[in-house]
């Protein structure tokens, strides 16, 4: 016998639900309760940074959009700061005001997400290699039994993507796309489409983080 | 199962310098539900079909957004008061009340903890909600709370009753809460469900039993906690939860990179 090691396991997943709304965005469901709603909006009409907007849907795998999707989104600010603590970059300065953080549901019509936020700049990642601009998603719904990770690039940064060490990483260089938002122009706002795909063909990359 | 209340927490180490918010451990799957899992039959056509791809982490992984009490209002742990429009809901007084750790054992400060539920009667105020249980015009179904300096959290609500979803003919949900987490990373953002000590529906419930192994699903049933009841009010149940840990720095050869 030896001692035992005593860590504790990590509480189990379990699915969302198809009512995950209730809790997350109650708005959605259809009623109103907390005088602070989460949502997905993320910036002020002052916040520093080019104002983007991102949309898209979940597809599942026989191509449907699943409307019941509930999207979370984690990102740097212009600067390419978080704000967070764990944040020691040396460069550029953290906007009190921008969390960085935002929650969108698909609508239970056509099943489209969308995010009003900044551009982000780019984040020092290990042993001093930039990553590219990113944001980080997080997907989750009735039948996804644990939440899943991915992250959405832009397509307007060509050079910075080509060196990013988590996108070069993917083996299969077609799959790097399935990553990749592409810009278009919408009423003077530019808009990010970024689809994503659980399951067969376009398959989205997923992460484990 | 696990003996949560006597686990000893262990010291942070943190070294001079080092950053206070290291990686996190590696996710254990062998306690998680796999995303293919044909018994939850929406679980086929939503999971990826291609080996989820492993990445270092980075500050994108081991940062998350922060929250404040200031956000939250008085009532939002309240789901007895926080949706009463004529009076208060109908059913079993609980409350509802644990410890939010880490994988070392450590109580998570400051932490966001969302719960939502079906009323007694197992109708959820949703939109997309048919089943034939009256809705409570008292009772919405969904508060949230921010977990003390050592990383508690408690609310009080109505006992949620089970009820009938499509997987099988006749298939029952054990009555159950959703709980939503965030850590404080982004890494460890998770969402799971509550269960009740005694619920028959457990056992037999496709979606527990997308978990592979016994002692995680035994992990997310609460124990009946009469210490913490109030008495000729409500009855009190515990509910643990542990996200994922974070390595503890005690040697670094190399610099941080940034
Ligand atoms: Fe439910």
């Amino acid at each position: 016998m030896v001692q035992p090691l005593a860590y504790l396991k990590e509480t189990a997943s379990q699915t969302a639900g198809p009512y995950v709304h209730i809790g997350l965005s109650p708005h959605q469901a259809g009623f109103d309760i907390f005088q602070n709603n989460f949502d997905n909006n993320l910036v002020g009409a002052t916040t520093p940074g080019t104002q983007i907007i991102i949309e898209g849907r979940v597809f599942d795998g026989s191509g449907h959009p699943v409307r019941d999707a509930l999207l979370e989104i984690w990102q740097a600010n212009a600067d390419g700061r978080y704000n967070h603590p764990g944040d020691r970059q040396k460069t550029g300065s953290v906007d009190p005001h921008f969390r960085g953080w935002g929650r969108a549901c698909t609508d239970f019509d056509a099943g489209v997400y969308r995010f009003y936020t900044i551009k982000p700049g780019s984040v020092m990642g290990r042993e001093g290699r930039k990553m590219a601009p990113h944001i980080s998603f997080w997907i989750v719904s009735r039948g996804i039994n644990m939440g899943l990770n991915t992250r959405m690039y832009f397509a307007d940064e060509q050079d910075a993507n080509a060196k990013d060490p988590v996108l070069s990483g993917i083996e299969l260089k077609k799959r790097r796309d399935t990553l990749i938002a592409k810009p278009s122009q919408k009423d003077g706002k530019t808009v990010y489409t970024f689809d994503i795909v659980l399951q067969g063909e376009g398959e989205t990359v997923f992460f484990d983080i | 199962m696990d003996d949560l209340a006597s686990h000893a927490s262990r010291p942070v180490s943190v070294k001079p310098g080092a950053n206070p918010y290291p990686e996190l451990f590696r996710r254990d799957y062998t306690a998680q539900p796999p995303a293919h899992a044909p018994i939850y039959k929406t679980s086929v056509l939503r999971s990826p079909r291609n080996a989820l791809l492993s990445i270092d982490h980075t500050i994108s992984e081991t940062t998350g957004p922060v929250f404040g009490h200031n956000e939250l209002g008085l009532l939002d742990n309240d789901l007895i008061l926080n949706y009463a429009k004529t009076g208060e809901p109908i059913g079993p007084r609980i409350i509802v009340h644990g410890h939010v750790l880490d994988e070392s054992g450590r109580g998570l400060p400051n932490t966001l903890v969302e719960f939502w539920q079906a009323n007694a009667g197992g109708r959820y105020r949703h939109k997309n909600d048919t089943y034939l249980a009256p809705i409570d015009p008292n009772f919405g179904g969904c508060g949230r709370a921010l977990t003390d300096e050592n990383g508690y959290y408690y609310f009080r609500t109505i006992r949620p009753g089970p009820y009938p979803w499509r997987n099988y003919v006749n298939s029952w949900r054990p009555a159950h809460i959703h709980f939503s987490l965030f850590g404080n990373a982004f890494a460890q953002r998770l969402i799971t469900q509550m269960y009740f000590e005694g619920d028959p529906l457990v056992k037999i419930c496709p979606i527990i039993n997308t978990i592979p192994d016994k002692d995680a699903i035994d992990r997310l049933i609460a124990p009946l906690d009469l210490n913490a009841s109030t008495p000729d009010d409500s009855m009190a149940y515990r509910f643990d939860m542990v996200l994922r840990g974070r390595r503890s720095t005690l040697f670094e050869n190399r610099l941080e990179g940034n």
